[in-house]
């Protein structure tokens, strides 16, 4: 196949590639620019496959089978609540292909005295730095996010210069590779250092960020594909490369709007760490009232509005299902019910929107935070189901806390606000919620899911 | 085309590529954030493209034929991965859409 028609075949992935992502603006025809999507992407295999020709192909058959075996599997096999680390993982694979991509060039390339050109050896350094950083990034917030690691912030002295340093080591060796000293070893160097990043630049963001983090890596990896693109002098590589670069930086931004913070407040800010100290005296000031699901059920029951603000620990108990039960069941006594929803509840953006659309919950009973915050305040019941950071009022009145700033959902302006929790415990974030001490807001401990299907038996006895 | 040319040439599509990826996300609802990012996630995949003409060089070494495997299985991986993962996630938006009359559940 000549390199034109080929080329003209890539453009067509492009399309369907701006298509997939067009059609994502409306709910009922997503799913189908999802598939144009995934047809574009076996144009383009099956384009290059005949351009290559017959070179391992069956090398090529066996990679091919072994990776889109797991990826299928594990994305059929994965819980709609373990979907973020999912998303990790998947993106962190394509990082690491970026990564060994640039390592296989350089290795090609630099036999031949005097070869790289410089743009090719900046592509090449580029997509080793950032495909590397992104792998071991994306492999750290898959282990926080499954919980293989503690989902706290890991901080220590001195770990911004430790950072720093091992990011100039990268840089520098990438440089010295750019500069002209032919050495393979140099890409290694960069790609020890690069990895080493990714995994002490995740390390310290805590839980709560994660929705962040998450869509930066994203970026990465897109940024990272489309050096590769410029490596190997693929159009498509570069144009679907860097499409999804600039949509995750363009996510990332707006992701940190909502919270109110610069995106290098998030990524260097350390979460967690200021309020280690001040924590546990607040704690124990205040009293909490814990309350019983039956007492809780009469309160619904006789609400006129009740607002459900659901958060992580609403996905980690898988009780989505039945939140829309005992709202259907609230709805059928006349209550009206509907879903408060902040732009970084959870830890992806949107999560609790798919849970909630997995419950098959109507979208117009869910708020964004603008018009939920107005209605807080003729709001009856506030029931906050595993959110804790989101409902903080410590945003708007202490200016001493870490999340100081980032706009809140106000459910404490409602009448009552009964908090569904495991324990006292701080939220991911490690920041203490005074709301859980103030005089209308009750908390009912246990299992969201339990808590929940107690409330739902309770509701029916009345 | 000479080398440069063909340089100039893909900066160009680069950055029409930058505004054209703001142009389509701002357009997305703050409901479809996680598929969009699911559904990024899978195009970014098309870096199995790459390792495919890694793995298809003639009289590769032993080193790039471990690597260009190794990074056919990874992007094959993400492509496969992220394309279900992103149907799975926006099958159940799509379950009711106006007409949810017909489930009762």
């Amino acid at each position: 196949m000549s390199t034109n028609l080929a080329n003209l075949l890539y453009l067509i992935t492009i399309v369907s590639f701006v298509l997939a992502l067009r059609f994502l603006s409306n709910p009922a025809h997503a799913r189908r620019g999802n598939q144009i999507g995934a047809a574009g992407m076996v144009l383009a295999v099956v384009v290059t496959w005949i351009k290559i020709g017959t070179t391992s192909w069956w090398a090529i058959a066996i990679g091919m089978l072994i990776g889109g075996g797991f990826g299928a599997v594990a994305a059929r096999k994965v819980k709609m609540t373990a979907m973020p680390q999912m998303v990790a993982l998947f993106n962190g694979v394509g990082g690491g292909a970026a990564a060994l991509i640039a390592l296989a060039e350089i290795h090609r390339i630099l036999p031949e005295p005097g070869a790289p050109k410089v743009d090719i050896s900046v592509a090449i350094v580029l997509s080793a730095l950032i495909g590397s950083i992104s792998f071991s990034g994306s492999m750290i917030a898959f282990a926080k996010l499954q919980e293989l690691i503690g989902g706290r912030p890991i901080t220590y002295p001195g770990q911004q210069i430790v950072n720093a340093l091992v990011f100039v080591v990268a840089v520098g060796a990438g440089v010295v590779l750019v500069a002209g000293v032919q050495d393979e070893w140099l890409l290694w160097i960069l790609i020890a250092a690069a990895l080493l990043f990714g995994v002490l630049f995740v390390l310290p963001i805590g839980g709560a960020d994660m929705p962040v983090v998450i869509s930066l890596l994203n970026a990465f990896t897109g940024l990272a594909v489309a050096a590769g693109g410029f490596e190997l002098e693929n159009n498509v590589m570069i144009v679907a490369g860097m499409l999804v670069g600039a949509s995750g930086t363009f996510l990332t931004m707006m992701m940190s709007r909502a919270m109110n913070r610069s995106i290098a407040n998030v990524l260097f800010g350390a979460f967690g760490q200021v309020q280690a100290g001040a924590g546990t005296a607040a704690g124990a000031n205040g009293s909490v009232r814990p309350t019983t699901a039956d007492d809780v059920a009469v309160m619904l029951a006789y609400a006129h509005k009740v607002v459900v603000v659901p958060g992580y620990g609403m996905a980690v108990a898988q009780a989505q299902h039945d939140v829309r039960a005992l709202a259907d069941l609230l709805e059928s006594k006349g209550v009206e019910v509907t879903y408060a929803i902040h732009p970084v509840a959870g830890r992806m953006p949107g999560h609790m929107n798919v849970l909630l659309a997995e419950a098959n919950v109507p979208y117009p009973a869910l708020k964004e935070m603008d018009e939920a915050n107005a209605e807080f305040p003729r709001t009856d019941v506030s029931l906050v189901i595993g959110a804790n950071d989101v409902v903080n009022p410590d945003a708007h009145n202490n200016p001493s806390s870490p999340i100081y700033g980032m706009p809140i959902l106000d459910v404490d302006k409602s009448k009552a606000v009964v908090v569904l929790k495991r324990s006292m415990n701080p939220g991911f974030a490690g920041i203490d919620n005074p709301l859980f001490v103030e005089p209308n807001t009750m908390m009912l401990f246990g299992d969201a899911k339990e808590s929940v299907a107690k409330l739902t038996s309770a509701v029916k006895q009345l | 085309m000479s080398h440069n040319t063909l340089l100039v040439f893909e900066l160009t599509i680069l950055v029409l590529a930058i505004f054209l990826g703001f142009e389509v996300i701002s357009k997305v609802p703050t409901l479809l954030h996680t598929p969009l990012m699911s559904g990024t996630n899978a195009i970014h995949g098309i870096v199995i493209v790459g390792a495919m003409i890694v793995l298809a060089q003639p009289d590769k070494s032993t080193f790039t034929w471990i690597v260009g495997f190794a990074a056919v299985i990874l992007a094959s991986a993400n492509v496969v991965g992220g394309f279900v993962v992103t149907d799975r996630m926006l099958e159940m938006f799509k379950k009711r859409e106006p007409a949810k009359d017909d489930e009762g559940s």
